[in-house]
């Protein structure tokens, strides 16, 4: 028994020694593959594989694992990567409250992380760090888009609407921030509330000239498809998190026409984006998200810092990845001080291709725009 | 605030508190009849709602999906009541809880793996589309008054059912004494399979129903079973009444709750601080309501073996 034993870690030893080629990057993703939001974290995990698969890289290695959108889950596993996985990089998590969880802990310990969605404030202001780069945004970024939008759209009366945490606070917050005319009311939902009838009857009787929401998930395509069912008919608006291509399905023809707003759509013209949304569609058999899309420029920032310098060498590896010399589907794409994008935030428009609900691009809100908290962060 | 807000702002409570019904009337008679908790109801729910949806995408139909949405969630629930349930009885309630998370776990993961991970389209019946005049000015839709309907049918139905008919007679024998009602030859087997499979189908229409006003998705079922869990608790656990008092009582709290405390809170602190501490409290309301309730009356509000 013993002599198989050692045998079997001999075996072991050498099969892993024999890899060791080239310095190989391994990543650790963790992301939401389980429960409700599985739907997001399916998207990120895709785009990021549809990356690599393209690339036809082979020094890099992916463990996967799924957080089931729950932060102590979040945490062993990242505990598990670093521990015993050995991983040199962690990206994957979509919820703002898990990355609070994780990021701090993952990045004092010398490993970098990536974010692919997840952007809170904290991370970008006072607690941001040299390991941290946020590929997506920060959290504000699209509901600020909005919320100048609504000046612009001539706006003076908006309903604002969000869930009672952190993200919503953030969101009208952002919209505020932005937004020069009076509000109709501002209201804050239970997190997971699936029923709006009451919030809609308020909405009516509020004179609102328009409405603003953050609903992400399901909240958001039951609020829709609630809306819709009312017969109010003040337009609606909101971040392209309730309106992009994984809940449109869901919400039906009562989103068409729907401004929303984000820093990517399927029909930007750029070559890498036309690649993107090719190849996901052949290798997926369905149009992509905003969720897919970040995680897809993560996934090839990764790879074109790991042509540069080895990431055993943390100071080189960091430094390719602040360049940012990759092809975005963004069209362009920069690091500001505190490692969060500086980039174009859009305005889309919900419409119908065909059978298919997608996004088009109708507005530009802001050009190279940055976030509110780079000036606390000191790195 | 005008006349026909309220009016309103009452109709939306009284139909989430229906809904609740269908769910917590599911419950509440399998608990009362075979001593058993489920926590899987809220995955017949889903069940209901998947179905509804799935039916209603392949042949165009509502109203075939909404039989299916109850031939399904019955039949899951004959089929787990068959294969697992009926080991549990005589357990205690730590292992029925345990095997039926196991069964959420199981059901969960399942429907993902047929359905995929992305919410199903489900939308109201063009009949049931549009909105009604009501008196005082206001508008309120269809469906929704609709399923105010179909939740006071049921309801009355359920009333019949177990104060008129044999098998009403066997249930409410059942639930006073068990041993008795087998010794004298009634086979308790067979009813406790149609007691389940009639919750269950309960659960399924209400995931149906709301299905169409919601999102039809994975764990769609887990927040409406907690709730549900509260109406039992407040009506006493096994009495249908109770639940329907007790859903009733919990749909209009929670409903007026957070569409009256945010603007109280506002009155005294400034629009923007009233309405994140309304909110808040109003999320907590129910329960408020259920631990004052259980203060006074600890078997609940309609105690079925008082």
């Amino acid at each position: 028994m013993k002599k198989i034993l050692a045998a079997s870690i001999l075996a072991l030893s050498m099969a892993t020694s024999g890899m060791a080629y080239a310095d190989p990057l391994k990543i650790g993703m963790i992301t939401t593959l389980s429960g409700g939001g599985a739907g997001l974290g399916v998207d990120a995990r895709d785009g990021f594989m549809l990356a690599l698969k393209q690339s036809g890289v082979k020094d890099i290695e992916v463990v996967t694992e799924d957080d089931a959108q729950k932060p102590e889950l979040a945490v062993q596993i990242a505990d598990k990567m670093i521990q015993s996985d050995k991983v040199d990089l962690l990206t994957g998590i979509i919820w703002s409250n898990l990355a609070m969880a994780v990021v701090p802990n993952a990045v004092a310990q010398g490993k970098f992380y990536l974010s692919v969605n997840a952007g809170p404030s904290a991370l970008a202001g006072a607690k941001c760090d040299k390991n941290y780069f946020n590929v997506a945004y920060q959290n504000d970024n699209f509901h600020e888009a909005m919320g100048n939008y609504a000046n612009t759209a001539g706006y003076k009366k908006v309903f604002i609407l969000a869930p009672n945490y952190p993200a919503g606070t953030d969101s009208l917050n952002g919209f505020k921030r932005f937004y020069k005319g009076e509000l109709a009311g501002e209201v804050y939902t239970k997190l997971g509330q699936t029923d709006y009838a009451a919030e809609i009857a308020q909405i009516r009787d509020s004179g609102a000239d328009s409405v603003f929401f953050f609903l992400p998930g399901g909240m958001g395509i039951a609020f829709m498809k609630q809306y819709a069912q009312s017969g109010v008919e003040t337009p609606v608006m909101g971040p392209g998190f309730s309106f992009d291509q994984d809940v449109l399905g869901a919400i039906g023809d009562a989103a068409v026409g729907v401004k929303n707003s984000a820093s990517w759509s399927k029909d930007l013209d750029n070559a890498a984006n036309k690649k993107f949304v090719e190849g996901f569609q052949a290798e997926y058999k369905r149009l992509p998200s905003i969720y897919a899309a970040q995680a897809y420029d993560t996934a090839n920032l990764i790879i074109s810092a790991s042509a540069k310098a080895s990431v055993k060498d943390a100071d080189a590896f960091r430094a390719a990845l602040k360049e940012a010399k990759f092809d975005s589907v963004r069209g362009k794409f920069k690091f500001n001080s505190n490692n969060h994008p500086i980039q174009d935030i859009y305005v889309r428009e919900v419409v119908k291709e065909g059978d298919v609900l997608t996004n088009k691009i109708v507005a530009t809100s802001f050009t190279d725009h940055e976030d509110a908290y780079a000036k606390d962060c000191k790195m | 605030m005008s006349t026909a807000l309220l009016i309103e702002q009452i109709l939306n409570g009284l139909q989430f508190g229906v809904m609740l019904f269908l769910m917590a009337a599911g419950l509440t008679l399998i608990f009362g009849v075979m001593g058993l908790i489920n926590l899987a109801h809220g995955s017949l729910y889903m069940i209901g709602a998947f179905a509804c949806a799935a039916v209603a995408a392949a042949t165009g139909s509502f109203w075939l999906g909404l039989v299916a949405s109850l031939a399904a969630a019955a039949a899951a629930g004959a089929l787990v009541e068959l294969v697992v349930i009926r080991r549990l009885y005589d357990r205690d309630h730590l292992d029925q809880v345990l095997a039926t998370f196991a069964l959420i776990l199981i059901f969960s993961e399942g429907t993902r793996w047929l359905f995929g991970s992305f919410p199903l389209y489900l939308d109201i019946p063009s009949a049931l589309s549009g909105a009604v005049q009501l008196p005082g000015g206001g508008r309120y839709p269809l469906y929704r008054l609709t399923i105010i309907g179909v939740g006071i049918a049921v309801a009355v139905g359920l009333y019949l059912l177990i104060s008129k008919t044999r098998l009403g007679m066997r249930i409410r024998a059942g639930e006073s004494d068990r041993e008795m009602i087998a010794a004298l030859g009634v086979d308790i087997r067979t009813l406790y399979t149609v007691v389940f499979a009639l919750g269950a189908a309960l659960a399924g229409l209400a995931g149906a129903l709301v299905g169409a006003l919601q999102s039809v998705q994975v764990g769609m079922g887990e927040p409406v079973l907690i709730l549900a869990f509260v109406v039992i608790v407040i009506g006493g656990i096994g009495s249908i009444k109770g639940a329907l008092v007790g859903a009733i009582l919990v749909g209009l709290v929670d409903t007026l709750g957070r569409f009256l405390l945010p603007k109280l809170f506002a009155a005294f602190m400034g629009p923007a601080q009233g309405a994140t501490a309304g909110a808040a409290i109003a999320s907590m309301l129910i329960y408020i309501v259920m631990a004052l309730i259980l203060a006074f009356r600890p078997k609940g509000l309609f105690a079925a073996n008082a």
